[in-house]
């Protein structure tokens, strides 16, 4: 018998009941709730009379349309300047209160993204099944968590009943040997992923990322590529645990001590497919190939190397992506042909549960460092995914790095990435983005996004286009992964 | 949830792939606390010229006329005919509550992503997979004949033309079964308390930094 994948073992742990219909329960150990998704669920529970199934495995925070400027968020939640915002902040935290579950306030230490605050809380674990009502949850798959968005409807049941219904997925691996160049990071390997299998790819499966990039990529990295797996049409991304991971964890808020986590460590230990494991579906990148990732156009696979030239629509002889090139085209008001380092910026946003954390904080600000922003670009958002990334950038100095480039240096929240607040691009701007979404309107009505790694946005933001940040200075020497 | 067994429909098409929830339901409708009242605000950035605000009265604003649902003969469409890949991006079951709270019963197309197809069974609207070379046929019938309606059977798993002609279509036998009966599936999965509690259980000693850490 051919031995299980990661995701096998993973599902086998927590399967509850196969019933006969093709459905299971799987068990839930995780469950992270935000403002917008939640409040149905909260409702509909109160409705039928019902209280979550236990308490300690939920935990709580604001961060899709809270106010990331520091003087509205000192002023709290009232201070929120948008009423339905504020309704919806507030409803949260009389949900928690009501319902009893832990929950890290708006202005709290520990709040941020709910993909950034679950791993460095310790709040998610390896090995864990993880559901949140966000599609990027599957973040929490860089340590070999199986982690999955999920419905309000979902957010519901799984508070009710602390199981999720659900049918088991394909196994896919996308193995990406070698090294990467330099300046070449984590967010240009998944965005090259997804230029290669499309936005429907990985649709109906769990992926396991393996082979030496991802060995030798941090677990924060691993989080930017397990982040992107639904951009590539997967619910699930996953890394198997190793040395790092395991480091990784150690002395986190919520993660076990002395013989317990010794135990959790020989657990965590056996989270990787067998050898002998099949999966039914196998693609492979070499690192060396995969340069600096831009998109050009409205859904992440429009995405192209740096050194590219925007495609043209004539040259497409597939009747359906000459209409999507034309449209995309369109929208983003580019003509095919240009090269892509000739992309106008007018804002640049570095930020997002894709994009936020101390590393990737670092890699904008070593590029920023005793730089200034383009005259041409309007506006500069640099947003921490939480109070612990704010807190760990300031006592490195790199807010003062980012605010003398001439750098917005604001509040842990999504920001810019849904423009659920007042971060937001006007109609026709350009945008440079750490995000993870190039939709229409996606960060504003009309705005025209372009997906890149924080390196590149910040020397875009510099430059005023898109630009090489290989060859940007001669002297800069990127990140290795 | 409400029950779906047959229904028969006018149909609109949207002819675009990868037609993504934020394109579905813009992202400041998200704001609100509330389950309904998304309709109007279903595909906002499409059908209308101005940019939307959420509890604005959408009566009098600005219609986009090239827009599909805005022209006539396809007014009070309850079937949407769609290309690959709808539904990808968020996981906001905004859209599909925006989708049926517009008047959509059922939608079809070759491929959905994932999370969206899942949301959809879980509030009573039926996504329907058919084949590519079928719904490019369905798309040009629909466009060449004004009024042209579609049943789709649930029971039968058929989607059935003016002419008769029958689409099998799959389904899964646990979202069906919810569908028709439009079941509550937490009371459902409730029946089986014991199994989760000696399940939960046994976990809670396998594996016990798991339990009680977050307080």
């Amino acid at each position: 018998m051919a031995g299980k994948t990661l995701y096998d073992k993973l599902w086998d742990a927590h399967l509850v009941k196969q019933r006969g219909d093709g459905s299971a329960l799987i068990y839930i150990d995780r469950h992270i709730l935000h403002e917008v998704t939640s409040p149905q669920a909260f409702e509909g529970l109160r409705i039928a009379g019902r209280k979550p199934w236990r308490l300690d495995m939920n935990v709580a925070t604001p961060d899709h349309n809270i106010s990331t400027d520091s003087v509205e968020r000192a002023a709290g939640v009232d201070g929120i300047p948008d009423e339905t915002s504020r309704i919806q902040v507030k409803t949260l935290d009389d949900n928690c209160e009501y319902f009893g579950i832990r929950e890290f306030g708006m202005n709290e230490m520990g709040q941020g993204i709910v993909h950034v605050m679950g791993p460095e809380l310790g709040a998610s674990l390896p090995g864990m099944t993880v559901v949140c009502g966000d599609s990027h949850t599957a973040t929490h798959g860089a340590f070999a968590c199986l982690a999955h968005g999920i419905g309000t409807s979902e957010v519901e049941h799984v508070l009710a009943t602390q199981c999720l219904v659900t049918k088991k997925m394909k196994n896919m691996l996308i193995v990406v040997d070698g090294v990467l160049g330099n300046g070449v990071t984590p967010k240009d390997v998944v965005l090259a992923i997804i230029g290669e299998i499309g936005t429907a790819g990985g649709t109906g499966c769990a992926i396991e990322f393996a082979g030496q990039v991802f060995r030798d990529m941090s677990i924060e990295g691993r989080m930017t590529v397990c982040n992107m797996a639904i951009e590539a049409g997967a619910r699930v991304g996953m890394v198997a645990v190793d040395d790092q991971t395991i480091e990784y964890f150690e002395g986190r808020k919520f993660a076990p001590t002395g013989e317990v986590w010794d135990q959790a460590v020989a657990y965590w230990e056996t989270l990787q497919s067998d050898t002998d494991a099949v999966f039914d579906t196998v693609v492979a990148l070499k690192g060396e190939d995969i340069l600096p990732q831009v998109t050009w156009g409205t859904s992440p696979e429009m995405v192209l190397p740096v050194t590219g030239v925007i495609p043209r629509s004539e040259d497409e002889t597939d009747p359906a992506k000459k209409q999507g090139i034309e449209q995309a085209l369109r929208y983003m008001g580019l003509k095919g042909g240009t090269p892509i380092t000739e992309i106008p910026v007018d804002r640049v946003f570095i930020g997002s549960c894709t994009n936020s954390r101390i590393e990737d904080m670092r890699a904008a600000a070593k590029v920023a460092k005793g730089r200034k922003v383009s005259g041409s670009v309007k506006q500069v958002l640099v947003v921490p995914g939480s109070q612990m990334v704010k807190a760990q950038a300031e006592a490195e100095g790199l807010d003062k790095i980012f605010i003398e480039a001439g750098m917005d240096w604001r509040e842990p929240g999504c920001s810019m990435c849904l423009a659920m607040n007042a971060d937001k691009l006007g109609s026709g701007e350009h945008c440079a983005s750490t995000s993870n979404r190039n939709f229409e309107g996606r960060q504003g009505n009309g705005g025209r996004t372009h997906l890149v790694s924080p390196a590149m946005a910040a020397a875009a933001a510099i430059a005023g286009h898109i630009i090489d940040v290989r060859t940007f200075d001669e002297t800069y020497v990127g990140e290795s992964a | 949830m409400k029950a779906f067994t047959v229904h028969k429909g006018l149909v609109a098409g949207i002819d675009r792939a990868n037609v993504d929830t934020d394109m579905i339901i813009p992202k400041q409708f998200l704001k609100s606390i509330k389950r309904s009242g998304f309709g109007p605000n279903l595909f906002d950035e499409l059908r209308y010229l101005d940019e939307g605000k959420p509890g604005q009265d959408c009566s009098d604003r600005p219609l986009n006329k090239d827009f599909i649902l805005n022209q006539p003969r396809y007014k009070g469409a309850s079937v949407l005919l769609t290309r690959d890949n709808f539904g990808c991006g968020s996981s906001r079951e905004h859209a599909p509550w925006a989708m049926e709270d517009y008047g959509f019963r059922a939608v079809i197309g070759p491929s959905f992503a994932d999370i969206f197809f899942n949301n959809c069974f879980k509030i009573g609207l039926l996504p329907v997979v058919l084949k590519g070379s079928i719904v490019d046929r369905l798309f040009s019938e629909v466009e060449e004949n004004e009024g042209y309606e579609l049943t789709v059977d649930l029971p039968r798993q058929v989607v059935v033309t003016p002419s008769g002609e029958e689409f099998l279509f799959d389904v899964d036998e646990f979202g069906k079964g919810c569908l028709l009966e439009g079941l509550d599936e937490i009371g459902l999965t409730l029946n089986d308390l014991d199994t989760i509690r000696a399940y939960e259980a046994a976990r809670e000693k396998d594996t016990p930094w798991l339990f009680g850490a977050i307080k």
